[in-house]
């Protein structure tokens, strides 16, 4: 399974290239359109995923 | 613009004085012997983890980026926020590109990218292309930094003097000049401690007492949809993005991120850190900026949403002018100059590695001693810093923009040699040549046809960023040359490197 682990460094390629997945501004959070608070959580489950296949690779 | 704000200025001077001191004294820190081009132009790669972080993040996010990007997504809306998109996927390739890069670099004693494909292709021509275009893609890239620079002096007013912004420029950038020949990359790396804390305390300060005094976050993009729906519909804006700008969006995302650490001053950053697992951990941290990013870019909406007398780059300036109290003005300006001067500074320093190392010691002087490389290098920070004040000062804004858009297409045909090199040795130098001029002829002349643009409209697909539709071509045209010259039983050219000098060393800290 760890040799797939570095896999997990695309799945925010996909989650933020793939525009129709954020392109709407329904549902809002705190008067934020999904669109923008999307791209906004992305920024710690990107750096959440690196991280993960840092640790995994080192252990 | 005819009074001058004394209280914003004395602010700033206070800051401006406090990290030219800075500068100077950071010859002092970590001391070894500057006359040695490592120890100038990479600061011995001796920064840890926190030390890149901030010098990092103090050369990536530019005083550019906090005036354009909000002043874009002013004028169109969600499609300025390219940007964050960008930033977010960036670091996983950095996490698994840059690594290798450091180790091969560090095993074999290159200071430049340029440095790698010489000695991975042996060819100084596929290096000197690499090197070129580095350089090309630098020089606009440190005039966009002084027009940041511009536009908070001109917010400061200079009370009618004429040629006022322009002094006040060549001033700052001459003590800019200074202490960085004094000091090397150990000089924006101190001071981008100082300018970074700044910068966050400017856009913290900014989304707590920005929305509070425009009625919150959801009165303020109500505000900017009712101002895109008032507006004609082409060219297209928005809250979120037209089906004609989503290819367009996703694709520039894609190649800026592709592009970003090419840059000399992104490879110079990164090649002087400690070691291959500070690049990881700060592949990890970094995108913390990145939300600061997103927070900055939505300075737009609330200038919208402010009703600033203002538009283009001269909107972030008046929208904190007017949400402020003129001392704590002062204190963002000082933030968003000296946001100008850490990645002018590195830039400069990345350029004048490439040119000493790569232009310089394989066509005009063979047997350069390490003090004399270092003199060159010094010297030419100081010619690529003047250049761009030249720019700035005597040719239209439009000028330094245009190239510098240009910059970001050619900067991306560097990506096979250097990137696939750090994987395969399967292509040859010859084809990756024939693949960057290719590449450097197709983006620059699409871009040209259209008065300059980054996006081409490709048939059946849409709008698609040229960087990448040239980069494309780059990698057909080297493929085809690397199959021919295999059929044609060509001898490969030597490579210097060893298979594991990517690899991370046993005895490096984990």
């Amino acid at each position: 399974m760890r040799r797939f682990l570095p896999l997990l460094l695309l799945v925010s390629y996909v989650a933020l290239l793939w525009v129709p997945f954020y392109n709407t501004r329904e549902p809002y959070l705190w008067g934020f359109p999904f669109f923008y608070w999307y791209m906004l959580l992305w920024v710690p489950i990107a750096s959440l995923l690196t991280y993960v296949v840092h640790r995994g690779s080192r252990a | 613009m005819n009074d001058i704000h004394w209280t914003a200025w004395s602010v700033f001077g206070f800051f401006f004085a406090l990290v030219t001191v800075l500068g100077f004294v950071a010859s002092r820190w970590k001391a070894a012997d500057l006359s040695h081009l490592h120890e100038w132009g990479l600061g011995g790669r001796r920064f840890g983890t926190l030390i890149t972080w901030f010098l990092l993040g103090g050369d990536l996010y530019t005083a550019y980026t906090v005036i354009a990007v909000p002043a874009l997504v002013f004028g169109v809306g969600a499609y300025g926020f390219f940007a964050m998109p960008y930033t977010i996927i960036t670091y996983p390739f950095v996490f698994a590109v840059m690594p290798r890069l450091w180790n091969v670099c560090r095993r074999n004693h290159y200071l430049t990218t340029a440095d790698f494909v010489e000695g991975r292709y042996g060819s100084h021509w596929l290096a000197l292309a690499v090197a070129v275009t580095g350089v090309l893609a630098t020089m606009p890239y440190i005039a966009l930094q002084l027009v940041g620079m511009q536009v908070v002096f001109e917010a400061m007013g200079f009370g009618g003097m004429r040629e006022g912004s322009e002094i006040a420029l060549v001033v700052a950038f001459v003590v800019l000049a200074l202490y960085t020949y004094s000091s090397g990359l150990r000089a924006p790396a101190m001071i981008a401690f100082v300018k970074d804390i700044m910068i966050y305390i400017f856009v913290l300060a900014a989304v707590i007492i920005i929305p509070a005094q425009l009625g919150g976050f959801g009165a303020i993009f109500d505000a900017a949809d009712k101002a895109f729906a008032a507006k004609p519909a082409v060219p297209p804006t928005g809250l979120i993005l037209q089906p004609a700008q989503v290819t367009a969006f996703a694709s520039l995302a894609l190649g800026s991120a592709f592009a970003l650490f090419l840059y000399p001053h992104a490879a110079t950053g990164t090649l002087a850190a400690s070691s291959a697992n500070v690049i990881r951990r700060n592949a990890i941290l970094l995108p913390t900026y990145s939300v600061a990013l997103g927070l900055i870019a939505l300075l737009g909406y609330m200038a919208i949403a402010a009703h600033v007398p203002a538009k283009g780059n001269a909107v972030v300036p008046a929208l904190i002018m007017q949400s402020f109290p003129e001392w704590f003005a002062g204190f963002c300006f000082a933030a968003i100059a000296l946001g100008a001067l850490v990645p002018a500074a590195i830039m400069s320093i990345g350029a004048a590695n490439l040119v000493t190392r790569n232009i310089w010691r394989p066509y005009v002087n063979a047997r350069m001693s390490p003090a004399q490389q270092s003199s060159v290098a010094k010297i030419t920070s100081l010619i690529v810093k003047v250049g761009a004040l030249v720019f700035v000062v005597f040719l239209p804004l439009e000028f330094a923009i245009n190239l510098q858009l240009l910059g970001g297409i050619w900067i991306l045909q560097t990506f096979p040699a250097v990137v696939f090199g750090l994987f395969t040795r399967w292509f040859r130098p010859l084809p990756l040549l024939a693949g960057w001029a290719a590449g450097m002829a197709l983006g620059t002349t699409l871009s040209w046809l259209q008065g300059v643009k980054p996006v081409y409209a490709l048939p059946g697909i849409g709008l698609v960023y040229i960087g990448l539709i040239a980069l494309l071509a780059n990698i057909l045209v080297a493929i085809a040359g690397t199959v021919l010259a295999a059929a044609m039983k060509r001898a490969p050219t030597p490579d210097a490197t060893q298979p594991g000098d990517f690899a991370d060393a046993l005895t490096d800290p984990r």
